[in-house]
């Protein structure tokens, strides 16, 4: 068995609607013990547990979590960032829908750790179930004295609301959804300043991932270095894997770190269609890279990844079988990130149609070396000088494709008609 | 529901902008604002008129121009695509008569591309207004359009 249930370890057991049947296995139990703990210490449970944030960065959540109880300004706030939008991705849709009371318990005891007093969570607007089923629970907790002044009889009061998207994928950027949630069109803030010192309505912000916090009980329960000790060791812990694609059986995964990619794929997914073979695989969604089958054999580590200039992202794995052209995907992920785009920074408003018209031209048949050489140039200038992750990340599956299938670049402009040549 | 009665459910702040639209539009049959509502959302949480409408033409949930009662979307992003063994966009435009960004002459459907509808596991998918239809493949496309008109024959 490669697959390791942790945080959702509940997952089918209870009944998400019912907090009673969450409650009876254990659930809020951890706030109770967080609440009877001293702050520093749940602290330093963060700090040894090495956890890393889930929304794709993989930023050490116990820096952020520290530095947002260090501040003294007034009021703080706690945010999930709930706008999980990337193609490939649905592991926080899963989660939201089957066990909302785990995400819940994970902001309350971030607030009690660094003393916010409000919290939001930032739903996609087209996830009208997961905003019922959070809704509801939001409601109950308060009706059981969990969310709302003086929980659990202590002086600690934390209340929630939900803020729902309205179709836009960039307000899932941190500053973009801070944007948002004031009422502002989703566009990015120069950082510094960060979150956690300028925060929602200029004030300090913790904001993490939806399966972020649903680990925060995980770890209150089992402890940091109980936690550290799965995984490997830049990479602790469980990541859950949103497999899509060419594949039979597709889903949300709660694997352990360090597990390799082609058992995922095999023992997990099942394979390809019978008589298909995989051609590329797409990791993390349309913001990553592109890579080839023979790569399989990597693992789920964060600084594995990076050695490749790449990310694990949040843990999408999109297979796709030898049926498809490479340009036409491409193709896609482009359109995607020219749709989306905020348009404040120039490099990645204009940058992202003109990528697009070149990659069109691989499609069509009529690309030369000029074509390959502007690509490369287009790619590079956006990811080097866009000023948030949607345009620094929006030509990486041309990046990666350039560097693994640089021939079928070559082979495309073969292929193209020889005036353009 | 007008429109007095959706501001007068909100907190008078800015920080309720979005929600008071959503809640407004979703109300709507025409499932679209126009520049005298903007106004008044405006004058009501004291923004400028600018800020409303340069909020609602940024999300792509808002409208400025009428909708039908049923706006379906479909989804174009690989992991869709590459489940889509029949061509959702053109099934779609052929039920239906129309062409993406487009509204039936009945005023019964508007056609529409959208991201991800985060949904790549049961992929092919398509929204018809608040609902997520998995799966999908020409026949139960069918049926769904037919559902929809005999809903509103009722």
């Amino acid at each position: 068995m490669i697959e390791k249930k942790m945080i959702t370890k509940h997952i089918g057991k209870i009944d998400p609607h019912s907090i009673e049947d969450y409650i009876k296995s254990g659930g809020y139990k951890m706030l109770e013990k967080a609440l009877g703990m001293k702050r520093l210490d749940i602290h330093d449970e963060f700090e040894k547990s090495y956890l890393r944030g889930r929304g794709g960065a993989g930023f050490p959540v116990a820096v952020k979590l520290m530095a947002l109880a260090q501040e003294t300004a007034k009021p703080k706030y706690i945010v999930c960032n709930a706008d999980e939008g990337e193609p490939g991705n649905f592991k926080d849709r899963y989660l939201m829908e089957n066990n909302p009371h785990q995400i819940l318990e994970g902001m309350l005891i971030a607030a009690y750790a660094t003393g916010a007093k409000k919290g939001y969570i930032y739903i996609r607007g087209e996830f009208e179930q997961s905003m019922k089923t959070m809704k509801k629970a939001i409601c109950d907790a308060r009706k059981h004295n969990l969310v709302g002044p003086n929980i659990k009889e202590s002086p600690f009061d934390f209340d929630i609301e939900i803020r729902s998207g309205a179709g836009s994928y960039v307000c899932g950027e941190e500053f973009a959804l801070l944007e948002s949630i004031e009422g502002k069109s989703g566009r990015t803030r120069v950082k510094p300043p960060f979150p956690t010192s300028v925060g929602l309505f200029g004030k300090p912000t913790l904001i993490n991932n939806v399966e972020t916090f649903a680990t925060f009980p995980v770890i209150i329960d089992m402890g940091g270095e109980a936690y550290a000790n799965i995984g490997t060791p830049s990479s602790t812990g469980t990541k859950l894997i949103s497999l899509s694609g060419n594949i039979r059986n597709k889903g949300v995964y709660e694997v352990p770190f360090g597990v390799p990619m082609r058992k995922i794929i095999e023992e997990l997914g099942g394979g390809v269609g019978e008589g298909r073979k995989i051609q590329m695989i797409q990791l993390g969604g349309a913001c990553g890279p592109v890579i080839p089958e023979y790569m399989l054999d990597m693992v789920i580590d964060y600084e594995r990844f990076e050695e490749f200039e790449s990310k694990t992202g949040a843990g999408a794995i999109i297979v796709i079988d030898d049926r498809y052209d490479m340009f036409d995907i491409l193709k896609r992920v482009s359109e995607f990130f020219t749709h989306e785009s905020c348009g404040k920074c120039t490099p990645c408003r204009e940058g992202n149609l003109h990528m697009l018209k070149t990659l069109r031209k691989f499609v069509d048949k009529r690309a030369s070396e000029k074509d390959l050489s502007l690509l490369e140039t287009q790619a590079r200038v956006m990811h080097q000088t866009s000023l948030c992750g949607l345009g620094q990340t929006a030509p990486t599956a041309v990046i990666s494709t350039l560097h693994y299938f640089r021939f079928g670049y070559l082979n495309r402009i073969e292929e193209s008609t020889p005036e353009v040549r | 529901m007008d429109l007095v009665a959706v501001l007068e459910q909100f907190p008078r702040e800015q920080t309720y902008l979005i929600e008071i639209l959503l809640k407004y539009q979703s109300l709507k049959p025409t499932q679209h604002l126009n520049e005298d509502e903007l106004k008044t959302v405006a004058d009501h949480l004291d923004l400028p008129e600018s800020h409303v409408y340069g909020v609602v033409s940024f999300y792509s949930f808002f409208s400025m121009s009428p909708r039908g009662r049923y706006i379906i979307q479909y989804c174009r992003d690989v992991p869709c695509h590459i489940n889509d063994d029949f061509d959702v966009k053109a099934s779609l435009e052929k039920q239906l008569g129309i062409t993406t960004g487009q509204t039936s002459e009945d005023g019964m459907f508007t056609l529409e591309y959208s991201s991800c509808l985060g949904m790549c596991d049961q992929s092919p998918v398509i929204r018809v207004n608040d609902k997520v239809y998995p799966r999908v493949n020409e026949k139960k496309i069918k049926a769904l359009i037919a559902e929809c008109r005999s809903d509103c024959d009722d």
